[in-house]
């Protein structure tokens, strides 16, 4: 699978992605430029990492969202390229309008940094079919605004076609206010587009991908991505 | 000229410093306070346009980078600096 990493000013998460993507899954890895505007044809997966793109200013990916590699990115979503943003990535996606919704502050004002528990919502995206249905996954967040708006009748028609992937959960798996660390509606972690080949999601997986750690559970999302390659 | 601009959470949309801070005016005897809503203020300084040219492209700015539609509303005063 040929991999690209996009670098903007301020991302932190990209050398953790790329570490995980070429050395421990020995994919084939690319650093792409946020000020190129690049044809990714060739490419299988582009991962928006995790940071503090343009410090956050304005809105998180308010700025970035305007680099030229979005062009580029929007470009490859379109033929069906997998585009995986993870937190700040994430961010960067819905404001491009490659995903639906918003990401606004934490319900309790602060950033928050610790391991938490996710639910598989559905197996049947490119993303997580490597996945147990309804299995539950550990993987940290570490996000000031991460808390996830839609409006309720979106958030409906995204359920029916099945777009939530991911939703914040205690260690058994059950749903609860008390186990959605940020305030998300319905206690969405992570989510796709209606194709199903743009994804994105609060969690960094790549933190928990390298058996060095201790905690693969994040290699559930790459191996799913893999094994379509 | 000079574009004052608002931009605001949209009703429904979860305001948590809005929250605290009316608690905390609250706490402080302001029993009157009903709500709070905090958001942005902008001051965009802009040359050698007209007023109705501003209108347009100030709202244009707002649409496409400054507010946030989905979450945010906005509104903006044009003033004359001169």
């Amino acid at each position: 699978m040929k991999c690209g990493i996009v670098v903007f000013p301020g991302s932190n998460c990209d050398h953790d992605c790329y570490h995980i993507l070429n050395k421990v899954l020995g994919q084939e890895t690319h650093w792409l430029w946020h000020k190129d505007d690049v044809d990714l044809s060739s490419f299988d997966l582009v991962v928006l990492p995790g940071g503090f793109s343009y410090g956050d200013y304005l809105r998180a990916g308010a700025i970035s969202r305007f680099s030229p590699i979005i062009n580029s990115v929007i470009l490859f979503a379109e033929k069906g390229g997998k585009v995986l943003g993870i937190c700040n990535g994430f961010q960067i996606l819905l404001e491009s309008g490659l995903l639906p919704g918003a990401l606004i502050q934490n319900h309790t004002r602060k950033f928050i940094c610790k391991n938490i528990f996710i639910r598989v919502e559905t197996i049947n995206t490119p993303f997580t079919q490597e996945c147990k249905d309804q299995s539950v996954l550990q993987i940290p967040i570490a996000h000031h605004q991460g808390s996830y708006y839609i409006d309720p009748n979106s958030l409906k028609d995204m359920e029916e076609r099945g777009q939530i992937l991911f939703r914040y959960c205690d260690a058994k798996g059950k749903v609860t206010a008390e186990s959605n660390p940020n305030g998300s509606v319905s206690s969405v972690a992570g989510l796709c587009n209606e194709k199903k080949n743009v994804m994105g999601m609060m969690p960094h997986p790549e933190r928990c991908a390298d058996p060095l750690l201790g905690n693969i559970d994040g290699q559930n999302i790459f191996q799913s991505l893999l094994s379509q390659s | 000229m000079l574009a004052q601009i608002h931009v605001t959470f949209k009703e429904g949309v979860l305001d948590p410093q809005g929250k605290t801070v009316h608690h905390a005016l609250n706490n402080l005897g302001y029993d009157e306070v009903m709500d709070v809503h905090i958001g942005k203020y902008l001051e965009v300084k802009l040359d050698s346009v007209s007023e109705e040219e501003a209108e347009i492209r100030v709202r244009e700015m707002c649409e496409r980078l400054l507010a946030n539609t989905v979450i945010e509303s906005f509104h903006f005063k044009l003033v004359s600096t001169e």
